[in-house]
Order: C-alpha cells, then structure tokens, then sequence
C-alpha cells in the first residue's frame, strides 16, 4: 500500500511535469517555426509597399494600416461602453436581477464564436446598415467581440480598488459621480488596460469575423468606408490559397511578433503604471 | 471658562442591523479645542467619528436616532447638503490613503471636486494645506512625483493637507498615529496642537498617553456608552467612573 | 441641481450596461430573421438530419457537417482535456515560482496567438505527419482534433487553476496532515472539491472548439460526407459558413445563417450550463 502510493505519486508527477514541458515545446516550436521562417522577409519594403500581384510579390502596408483601424475603431467604440457597464455593475447597483441579466448577457457574448460575429456584422453593419465591407463594419464587428473581455478586466478591476479610497472620495465632499472618475478609475487604470491590450490582440488576431464583415481588399483603405484586408486575413488568404509562402511566413511573423510585443508591453505597461500609482 | 460648541450630539443611537453600537449618546464638542474620545476597541468610537460627518450613510443596513447639530443645524434633516457637510467637516482614516497619483494631485482633490479650476487658486491651496500640516519644506521640490513615494508619516500628513484644503470647520482624525513611528506622531500631534486654533478637532487617539497629550478635553466612551467627559487634566487625575479609572490604570484589555 | 445629475448618471450607466443584453439581442434577432425562412422551407427535420450538402441543386441538409463538429470537438476534448488538467495542477500544485512565472505567460501566449497560425503550423507539420504514418489524406478529424486540442488548452488551463487555486488551504494542509501523499491529496481531495469548475472548464473549451474555425478550415478537408473513421477529412458548421459565405448568396446565404443558427444555439446552451455550474459553486 505504501509503496503503491508512492509509485503512483511519482508516475503521476512525471505525467504531469511530461504534460507541461508538451505544450511549452509545441508553443515555442510554432512561434520559433514562424519567426525563423519569416523574419528574413521583414525588409523594409516589404512593410512599406503595398501588395502586388494578388500578394505574390510586393509588400502589406494596406493590411497593416487596415489592421491598426479595424483595431482602433473597435478598441475606441468598446473601451467606453466596457467601462461604463463595469462602472454599473460595481458602483451602481447591488446583486439581483439587473445584474444578473448583464452577466449572462455579457458572458454569452464571450462565448459566441467569431464566426457568428461575422455572420451577424455582415448582415447587420454591412447590408443593414448599408456600411458595405468596410474598417467601420469590421470595427464594429469586433467592437462587439472584444466587448466582454474589457467589461471583466474592468469589473475586475474596479472591484480591487480599496473600498476607504471611495470612502476618502466622499470625505473630501465627492458626488457619487466625483469619487468615481476622481478616486476610483485612477486606481483601476492598469487592470482597465490590460483589459484594452489583451483586446488589441484579439483583433489583430482575429480572421473569420473581419473577413466577413470588413472585406478582403488588397488597396490602401482611403476611409473608414473602404473595405480592408487585416494583416490576419491576407496571411490566411496567402496560406491557404498557396499565392506566396514566403509573404505568408513574412506577414505571419509579424503577427507574431506584435503579439509578443502586447502581451510583453502590457506586462511592462502595468508595471510602470504600478510603481508610478502606488 | 465657557466655550462655545461648535458641534452638539444629542440622544444619539446607532444600529448596524439588530446590534446598537451608539446607545443614547449626549456630547458637546467646543469650538476650536481638541476632542479626544478615547477607549477600548469596539466602543463605537470610530462608528461615531462616521456618523459626523455622515460616511456612515455609505454602509447598508444602518440606522440612527436623536440629533447632530453642527452650529444649531441637524445634520440629519433631510435638506442637509452631503458634500457640503463633508466639506465642512474633514476626516482622517488611521491608515494613510494617499490615492495613486502626484502630491499635488491628493492634495488638489477637494477643492477641484468643489468646482476649483484656476492653476494659481490650486496651487495656493495646496501649498497653504501643506505649510498648515508641516508638510511643505518636505516636498515642495516634488510635488509632481507619486504621492505613494512619501513615507507613512509624511503620507498621513499629507492626507491632513487633502482634508485641510477643504477649509473644512471640523476636523475628525480617526486613530490617525495608529500606523505611524514615534517621531511622525509627534509631528503630527505639533502641527494638530497649532491647527487648533483655527479648526475643531475631534481625534480617537490610539493610545491614552497620545489624549493626555494634545486634548483640552476627552470623553470615554465604552460598550457604545458614553462614561464619562470633561477637561483633559480632571479626567484624567480625578476620573468619576470605576470604568475610567480602571481603563486609565491599564485593569482592562 | 446635483441631485439631479447623480439621477442621471445612474440611468445613463444602466443604459450602457444594458447594451450587453441589446447586442446579444440584436445578433439573435438578426441571424434568426435570416435563416429561419430557409428552414422553415426545408423543414427543420430535414434541415439538421439532411445528408445531403447542394446549394446548387437547393439540397441543405447539414447532418454530415453536425457529425463532423461533434466528433472534431470530441477528439480535441479526449487529447486536449487531460493534458489541461495536468497543466492546471502543474501550475496550482508543482510548479516551482519561477517555472510558474515563465509557464503562466506562455498559456496566456498560447492563447494569444491567430487561429489561423494555428491552422497553418498544422498544414505543415500534423498534416504531413498523420498522412505519413497512419496513411489517409492527412487532412482528417485528427488533424482538426490535434490543432483544436492544442487551441482549448489555455481555456481549460486557466479556469481550472483558479478554481483550484480558490481551495481553502486547510483542505490541503488537513490531508497531508494524515500522510497522504501529494498526489493522493490532489486526486481524492483538490480535484472532487474543484470539480464544478473543473466541468465548467470543459464546457467552455468546447464551446471554444466547436466555434472555431479559420484554424480548422485549413486541415479538416472539408468535405460533405459523413467520415468512417478519424482519419476521414469532414466539414463542420463552422467551416461550412466560413468557406462558402464568399461567395453565397440568396438561399443559399440564408442556409449558412441557418448553419449559423445551429452553431449559435448548441454554444448558448453550452454557455448557459456553464454558467449555471458555477452559479451553483
């Protein structure tokens, strides 16, 4: 018995240390794949000219820009609301029913795949609304995916905040509405943005959704109306249709490499904003 | 000598839920002196200093009986003016809540909440509220760096400069030393003895020695009652009450 | 004056906070007005247990495709899932501080990254791989499985190490007390205690693979038949919508939503246990 429960510790510990070190060497060998391939595409022309040839040949500069507004849009539309609803949930109300509708609401939302994302913001913000296959319907689209990620790092956030700095608000002579932008936001400040940074990523990962709804446009977009091709969408474009693996290695590294840079730069991000507030 | 009280409680009870923390209590609080009410933990000290300015409205579930004037004026009646009462009456928490931003800024906060925009009013506010509790000299060259990089007792000071820059009438201090070295609290025990002169000041001191030191008067308060008041010096040599004597003399927990 | 300005802010956060429930709204009302009348018109029985996939000659039947979900979801829970849990109580239990500091990031990373590097790493690497060694296409529902495996790791991982993590320490301390060892506490003690979490943990996961589809897309094959074994290529819902809506249009659009219109319901149902497993807690 003894022994058997020993033997079982070690198999099992063994199995779990094997488990771990499995996903470390798939994530590594994926990224490392990627950016051994890819960075040697990364010139400086191949980031400032736009695609020619269908991708073959030429650069992703419309896909970058394309890329940095569908994100805009959607990180400038959601931030507010994302905010404001955690706002309520912590601030303005208490558990019951209210809250519970907008959980459940908001939780749904996180679960929906994006490609029913992309199926809702094709019909709706591109026929519906008549906004065509544009940054504006792809924002938006996204806007709306990335909406409960920045509403649970908020709550989260607000919820951390020491009840006695809302209570130091209301001794200095705060309205509700003073001690919460005045004392409790500035302290919920590096939660809130590690709610935005981690949606940044979202976006520019994002594929099914923005290829329904802001299009596949190989131009320079010249509006928010224009139609767009991501940087996520003309990689998949490029893979899967074989038009060009080296443009595909290339803009996939540099995919890769912006997302190490979010989730690095929102590390060091919060940290300064740390040693800064507190 | 008579003095004129600047705040009067009257009957006043107070309940968290079923449980009464306030039984009956009637205290007159001069003007311009310093209040120190003092005694063992859960006495319903802090419950009071809450309740004059009315931060204890925060809390669900609470509820009071009898009166606080404050020059003649309930504060409970219903056409009171919450922030203009917590202007008028500034609080201290024991522990030093510097929020997460410059100097300036903590200090700034009241009057900008009240409607102050102009840079120059700001800063002559603020550097008044620093000067008045001994801060200035201190961090004057560094108003703007994080007011999280003072130390404790400069942080406790600094949170007197934000209450003082309300231009408050009454100031409350809630075990205000509680976290604080030696050599802060005598400081802060300095500045508090001059501040005096302009304010009126009701402290809950952590310890006895910290209300025999700075109060004109003290009031002992025990189990939500109110024991026993009176001029610092008589209490404290001639107490009335078994209950005092026996807290002053160090017989109770 | 003020009064009245705190009124307002108060209905004005509520608004904003209803706009969760109006979107959700909004995008069932909009996909279930396009795709209801195409079912309605097949027939809902004929719709989900169709066998037969022809826009062209008005046949909609998505059976092979539900078939090919459910199994491609199936195989990333059986590979993925014990491979998660081992993860969450290597982080929760083993892991030494600083493995642990390097380890968290790199499932956060994992996550992070496109779905459709994903599908592309597996193109190169599990395609070949499986066409090689065990013969078929290559592109299979293990092909698919493997990527989604891969993919609902850092959804598992997460959710079941804070729910192991939220353990009262004396549960712990109390079974090692009576010499069990550490592993005998985590499988007899930590697990049966985090179980609901552990289940709602699962439930999200597939709910993430079932959804997935530009990593799929790219190595299930795609194609409309029901598959005989795991090494048959399949088509999902997911990459049903995801191929075809470039170029669909009329009733064969309105089928896709209606494809939509499955997927959406079979995730909040999913969403809703969930849920309701850990409001239970």
């Amino acid at each position: 018995m003894k022994i058997n429960a020993r033997a079982s510790q070690k198999i099992a510990k063994f199995l779990i240390w094997t488990a771990a070190l499995l996903v470390i060497v798939v994530l590594f060998s994926i990224i490392i794949h990627i950016l051994v391939k890819g960075i040697p595409m990364l010139r400086w022309q191949f980031l400032t000219d736009i695609p020619r040839d269908m991708g073959r040949s030429g650069g992703i500069a419309s896909s970058i820009v394309g890329t940095l507004f569908v994100t805009a849009v959607a990180v400038i539309v959601a931030t507010p609301f994302g905010i404001g609803t955690a706002i309520y949930l912590t601030e303005y109300t208490r558990e019951g029913r209210v809250t519970r509708i907008i959980r459940f609401s908001a939780e749904s939302l996180a679960g929906i795949p994006s490609i029913v994302y992309g199926l809702f913001g094709f019909i709706f913000f591109v026929i519906y609304l008549g906004m065509g296959w544009s940054i504006l319907s792809g924002g938006l689209t996204m806007a709306i995916m990335i909406l409960p990620t920045i509403i649970r790092t908020s709550e989260e956030a607000i919820r951390t905040v020491p009840q006695l700095y809302r209570e130091v608000g209301f001794s200095l002579g705060a309205t509700k509405w003073q001690a919460i932008i005045r004392t409790v936001l500035p302290s919920a400040i590096p939660g809130i943005v590690n709610g935005v940074i981690l949606s940044i990523g979202r976006c520019v990962a994002e594929t099914a959704a923005v290829i329904l709804t802001a299009g596949s446009a190989l131009r320079m977009p010249a509006s928010l109306l224009s139609p767009t091709r991501t940087m996520a969408v003309h990689f998949y474009i490029l893979a899967r249709e074989g038009i060009s693996m080296d443009n595909a290695y290339g803009t996939a590294a540099l995919l890769i490499i912006l997302i190490l840079l979010i989730n690095v730069g929102f590390n060091m991000l919060v940290n300064r904003f740390i040693a800064k507030g507190r | 000598m008579i003095q004129k009280s600047k705040m009067e409680i009257k009957e006043l009870s107070f309940y968290y839920q079923q449980k009464q923390v306030i039984k009956g209590l009637n205290l007159e609080i001069p003007e311009n002196r310093i209040l120190a009410v003092f005694g063992p933990a859960n006495s319903g000290i802090t419950t009071l200093l809450r309740t004059l300015n009315r931060l204890s409205d925060l809390i669900v579930g609470v509820r009071q009986e009898g009166e606080i004037l404050l020059d003649g004026k309930n504060i409970f009646d219903p056409d009171i003016n919450m922030t203009e009462l917590r202007r008028r009456v500034g609080m201290v928490f024991d522990v030093p809540t510097s929020l997460p931003m410059s100097i300036f800024d903590n200090v700034a906060l009241g009057p900008r909440m009240g409607g102050m925009k102009a840079k120059r009013d700001l800063a002559e506010k603020v550097e008044k509220a620093l000067r008045m509790s001994a801060l200035w000299d201190e961090v004057k060259d560094r108003l703007n760096t994080p007011a999280a990089r003072l130390s404790g007792g400069q942080q406790q000071r600094l949170c007197i400069a934000r209450v003082l820059a309300l231009e408050p009438e009454v100031i409350l201090l809630d075990r205000p030393c509680s976290a604080l070295d030696p050599i802060s609290t005598a400081k802060i025990e300095e500045s508090l003895m001059q501040l005096k002169e302009q304010y009126t000041i009701i402290i809950a001191p952590h310890t006895v020695q910290q209300a025999g030191r700075i109060a004109d008067r003290v009031a002992f308060m025990l189990m939500g009652d109110l024991i026993e008041q009176g001029y610092t010096k008589e209490v404290f040599a001639f107490p009335k009450d078994n209950r005092t004597n026996d807290y002053l003399t160090g017989r109770f927990g | 004056m003020k009064g009245f300005k705190e009124k307002l802010s108060k209905h004005v956060f509520l608004l904003i906070a209803l706009s969760t429930l109006s979107v959700l709204a909004l995008i069932t009302v909009f996909i279930f007005i396009k795709g209801v009348p195409i079912i309605a018109e097949v027939g809902i029985i004929n719709f989900v247990f169709g066998m037969k996939w022809a826009p062209s000659q008005g046949a909609y039947g998505i059976f092979p495709m539900i078939v090919g979900s459910v199994s491609v979801t199936l195989g990333a829970a059986i590979l993925g899932v014990p491979i998660a849990i081992c993860c969450s109580i290597f982080l929760a239990e083993f892991a030494p501080a600083k493995l642990r500091n390097i380890f968290r990031p790199s499932i956060q990373l994992l996550a992070a990254i496109p779905s459709v590097v994903y599908g592309f790493w597996g193109v190169l690497f599990v395609v070949p791989m499986i066409r090689n060694y065990l013969g078929g296409p290559g592109l299979s529902i293990l092909a698919g499985s493997i990527i989604l495996g891969i993919m609902i790791l850092p959804t598992i991982i997460s959710i079941t190490e804070v729910s192991l993590l939220a353990l009262p320490r004396h549960y712990k301390d109390g079974a090692l007390a009576l010499g069990l060892t550490h592993w005998q506490t985590i499988r007899s003690l930590l697990l049966p205690a985090a179980n609901s979490g552990i289940v709602a943990a699962i439930i999200l996961g597939l709910g993430r693979a079932i959804g997935e589809t530009m990593a799929v897309i790219m190595v299930l094959g795609n194609a409309v038949a029901l598959p005989e074994s795991v090494l048959d290529p399949v088509r999902t819902l997911t990459t049903n919508i995801g191929i075809e809506m470039g170029y669909a249009s009329g009733e064969h659009q309105q089928a896709l939503f209606a494809t939509g219109i499955v997927l959406f319901v079979i995730i909040m149902i999913l969403n809703a246990t969930a849920q309701y497993i850990t409001r239970k807690r």
